[in-house]
Order: structure tokens, then C-alpha cells, then sequence
């Protein structure tokens, strides 16, 4: 806790970052984005490259808590149950690790555009919020392995299925704008006529009242959505490019990444992600879905 | 109406209490500890050396230009970076709140002094009090009383701008809320709705006695 006096430049700099910082949060605002949508940028701050030290593994093992950051507000990733208590697929992972670690986790709840922040600014040791791998995150903190993978997947009535993308020739998409969704059919399925959306809910409200013929984004919101909604049905499960979902720590902090890389090829063999699966995904998607289209077991996609 | 028995849900209402304590307890150090801050700030802004008050000038303008939310920004990722001096989230809040509370009482204790009519003090030289005197049983009493309404206007600011803090991820009432909002999201589709009303009471149940404060001491003040 020492405290240096940084000279005035500093202090302007650092009063220009937080300015932009706001800018950037509040440019966020109520958007579609799902948190493993790749195309929600996250905060800015990018000006300063100094990150405050990250905890060595020994910091965290005398300290007795590894300081995870997860989403408290994500069902079915990370939320808080009613007593109050995080729950999910990060959390499970989560807890396995700190078991092995032989230390007790300390979480931190976390907004989408805050996880690259948390670990610059050393708040968290690790992040397991369903963060995406992306080329930009990845320049600013180091990901591990991944444990999931997202693509996109279709929904649509069950008396109607669409269950190819050639059935969709000449027929109306609905689309949420900015998702990866998006792209993926204006680039690769020039036929489909879209009809885009600002928020999930009018998409949602779209297809109920028949204004397209199927919904697409990622294939875990779809998948959630059709089973709590009936007489729709996700024909279309997996399609396009997986992006993976992976823990991330601090940049350059390599004992605890390598710590992290070990337990995910370690926890594969037992097939962790797959009993993971069970115990919270399945819940919310049914038995319908074929868990290797979500779980990556070992790192290895 | 189907929406309304998320209220009724086991644990929703002790974890919006709880949340709630957070946002109270926020709100009651910052104003706690900002009084003695503003109550020194104001007594330094009239004072007459030029430095001091050049700092306590740039200080309040600092303060009332940033937004608070940019101020936040900079107490809990900028500190870390730059200083190595790593708040939690509870404390960044609660240091920006007693900054900015400070700097907001300061200007008001600064006001409520310059409001005194010079003759007050002369009177009290004159009879014989000592400076000290003069300012703790003449000036201070009648200063607190044109500074009290307004001062219980900016506990209630206080109180209110602690919402931001959901945005350095600290879980109050806010963030609770979100938390049911989504666990419940395919049960209780329209809850969002109840939730933010009992919040919305929630916050009027903590302002409200402070506006009655203020109103009362109001009125029997100025029959003085």
C-alpha cells in the first residue's frame, strides 16, 4: 500500500482515461449483446499498459482465497441463486480449482465490459465470466485453455422447422444487430432475407408473432429460450465458426495460467465439463442437445 | 399481476434488505465522515491566504466539473495502475462520496460563514468574547442553522448517487435486484417491473425521514 505521487502529466492522462472509461461504458448501454457475444467491445483504458502486480501462486495459496471474478446476473453461466449463493457452470469450475488449489474462492461479481479491467488493475486473480476468446482481448490478458465453445443456432416453430440453412432460401431471418449472427448470413447465405432487431426481446417478440420464419444468434440463448418457450425447437443446433470460452488471467501471470492449462487437461480426463454440463446446462436445455456441441474437454476443441 | 409474486419468492426480500444495508452503509460513512471534511474545507475557503484558497478552489472545481462516475472509475482501476494502491470496490466508493461530499458541505459551511453579517463579530469583540468564543457562541450556532436544510438536500444526493456503484461491481440493492431479476427471468418474465418498484420504495423509505428532517428544522428555525 504505498502510495507514489505521480507527476501532473500523469495525473491529466489518468483523468483522460476514466473520462473515456465513462464515454465507453455509457456507449455500452442496453444492448442485445449476450455475454459471449464477440462483438461487445470492452471497456477502453487501453491507454495505460501498466497493470498493477498480479498475486504469484504462493500469494494466493498464503492467503487462503483465489479472487475469482464470474457473473452474478447470467443464468445459467454464473448467477446467484435465491439463498443468495453463486451458482453455474463457471461456478463449478470455479470451485473444482480452488479445490485443487487447496484454497477457498473469494468471488467478485462482474459486468460484461469490466473483465479485461479487473485483471489489469489486479482486482481478481481470475476471470471465469464466459469470456470469448477474442485477438483484441487476448492482447490485453492471457487466456487459458478454453472450456466451452459458443457457435450460432437457429429457433423456430416446431409445425415449421427449419433445420438447414438451405431451407431458409427466400425466407425471413430474424436477426439481433451486431451479433455475430449477422455477419454469418450476410456473408455466407446471401438468399435469406434478414430482419434485424436492436433487442433480444423484439427478436424474440418477432418470431412469436410470426414476422420471420426463425430467429438465429448464439446457439446457447436460442437453446435456453426454445425450452422455456413451447412449440418452438432449435432445428438448427451448431453452425458457423465455434468461438471458444476460456478462463483468463492477468497478462504475463504464466505460474497461475500454467496452474489453470494443467487442471483443464487434468479435469478432461475425468470429464469434468461433461458432469459440469449435467448438473447446470442440461437443466435449461434439455436432453435434446448433444453436450459436445458445448463442452470442450481437455482444451482440446 | 402474476408478475407481483416474485416479490413473495423465498429470499428476495432478505436479499434486497441486504443489498440495501450495503447502499445504507455507503451512504452513512460518506456522510459520516464527510462533515468533519467539509465542516475544515469550509472554514479553509475563508480563510484569506491566497494558496490555500487557490487549492480549495481547484479542489471544489475539480470535484463539481468531473462526474462521478468518472471519479469512480479513477479511485478503484486508475489508483491500482498507477499507485499500486488497490481499493475494493466498497472503499473507492466510499472515498470518491467523502471527496465529493466534503468538497459539496464545504462550499455550503463556506456560504452559510460569508452569510454572518460582519457586525455579529464586531458585537462580539466588542463585548469582550475571545475569537474563539466569538466563532463557537455566535457565528457557529447561527451558520449551522442556514446550513442544515441544505446539507440534509445533499445526504439525500449521497444516498441517491450510490446507485453508481453497481458499476465498479459492488453488489447493493441495484445489483441485487438485477441478480433475482435474472434468476427468475423464465418464471417470472414480467418481474423486472416489481423489482425495481420495491427498490424504488426502498430508496424513499431511507430519503424520505431526511426531507422531513429538513422541512422541520426548517420551519421552526425561521420563527427564530
Amino acid at each position: 500500500m504505498t502510495i507514489k505521487i505521480g507527476n501532473a502529466l500523469k495525473t491529466i492522462v489518468a483523468t483522460g482515461a476514466a473520462l473515456m472509461m465513462a464515454v465507453s461504458v455509457a456507449a455500452c448501454g442496453p444492448s442485445a449483446a449476450t455475454p459471449s457475444d464477440t462483438a461487445s467491445s470492452d471497456s477502453g483504458a487501453t491507454s495505460s499498459s501498466e497493470n498493477a502486480k498480479a498475486r504469484s501462486l504462493d500469494d494466493i495459496k498464503k492467503s487462503g482465497k483465489i479472487k475469482i471474478a464470474v457473473f452474478s446476473d447470467k443464468a445459467p453461466f454464473g448467477y446467484v441463486d435465491q439463498d443468495g449463493k453463486y451458482q453455474g457452470y463457471d461456478i463449478v469450475f470455479a470451485e473444482r480449482l480452488a479445490k485443487d488449489l487447496g484454497v477457498e474462492v473469494e468471488y467478485t461479481s462482474v459486468d460484461p465490459a469490466a473483465r479485461v479491467d479487473v485483471l489489469t488493475s489486479n482486482k481478481v486473480d481470475l476471470v471465469l465470466a464466459n469470456f470469448t476468446v477474442t485477438d483484441e482481448r487476448a492482447e490485453k490478458v492471457d487466456f487459458a485453455k478454453p472450456y466451452m465453445k459458443v457457435a450460432l443456432g437457429v429457433v423456430s416453430p416446431e409445425d415449421a422447422q427449419i433445420t438447414d440453412v438451405s431451407q431458409l432460401d427466400g425466407k425471413t431471418l430474424i436477426i439481433a444487430k451486431g451479433t455475430t449472427a449477422e455477419t454469418w448470413f450476410e456473408k455466407n447465405a446471401p438468399n435469406v432475407k434478414l430482419q434485424k432487431y436492436d433487442q433480444y426481446a423484439d427478436a424474440y417478440n418477432a418470431l412469436l408473432d410470426g414476422r420471420g420464419d426463425a430467429f438465429s444468434t448464439d446457439n446457447t440463448e436460442v437453446l435456453a429460450w426454445a425450452k422455456a418457450n413451447k412449440g418452438f425447437k432449435v432445428g438448427i443446433t451448431h453452425l458457423g465458426d465455434d468461438d471458444t470460452i476460456a478462463p483468463a488471467v492477468q497478462k504475463g501471470n504464466k505460474e497461475l495460467l500454467d496452474f489453470v492449462n494443467e487442471e483443464i487437461v487434468k479435469l478432461g480426463e475425468e470429464n469434468f465439463f461433461h458432469k459440469d454440463y449435467e448438473q447446470t446446462l442440461e437443466p435449461v436445455y434439455g436432453d435434446e442437445v448433444n453436450p459436445d456441441e458445448i463442452v470442450v474437454e481437455g482444451g482440446k476443441l | 399481476m402474476h408478475g407481483a409474486e416474485i416479490l413473495l419468492q423465498p429470499g428476495v426480500f432478505p436479499r434486497l434488505l441486504q443489498g440495501l444495508w450495503v447502499t445504507v452503509w455507503i451512504a452513512g460513512v460518506s456522510v459520516g465522515v464527510s462533515i468533519p471534511v467539509g465542516l475544515l474545507v469550509g472554514w479553509l475557503m475563508t480563510l484569506r491566504n491566497p494558496v490555500v484558497r487557490a487549492i480549495m478552489r481547484v479542489y471544489l472545481d475539480f470535484i463539481r466539473i468531473m462526474p462521478q462516475l468518472a471519479l469512480l472509475f479513477l479511485a478503484y482501476y486508475g489508483f491500482a495502475r498507477w499507485f499500486d494502491w488497490n481499493l475494493d470496490a466498497t472503499g473507492a466508493c466510499v472515498l470518491v462520496f467523502i471527496l465529493w461530499g466534503g468538497a459539496e458541505l464545504g462550499d455550503l459551511v463556506r456560504g452559510a460563514l460569508q452569510s454572518i453579517p460582519k457586525v455579529q463579530y464586531e458585537s462580539s469583540y466588542v463585548l469582550g468574547l475571545s475569537p474563539w468564543q466569538t466563532f463557537s457562541r455566535v457565528i457557529l450556532p447561527q451558520a449551522i442553522r442556514r446550513l442544515l436544510p441544505a446539507s440534509v438536500n445533499l445526504a439525500t444526493r449521497i444516498v441517491k448517487t450510490t446507485s453508481l456503484a453497481v458499476l465498479l461491481d459492488v453488489v447493493e440493492v441495484i445489483k441485487v435486484g438485477q441478480q433475482i431479476i435474472d434468476a427468475n427471468r423464465f418464471q417470472y418474465p414480467t418481474g423486472t417491473l416489481w423489482i425495481y418498484g420495491a427498490i424504488f420504495f426502498m430508496y424513499f423509505i431511507v430519503c424520505w425521514p431526511l426531507s422531513i428532517v429538513a422541512r422541520r428544522l426548517e420551519k421552526r428555525w425561521s420563527h427564530d
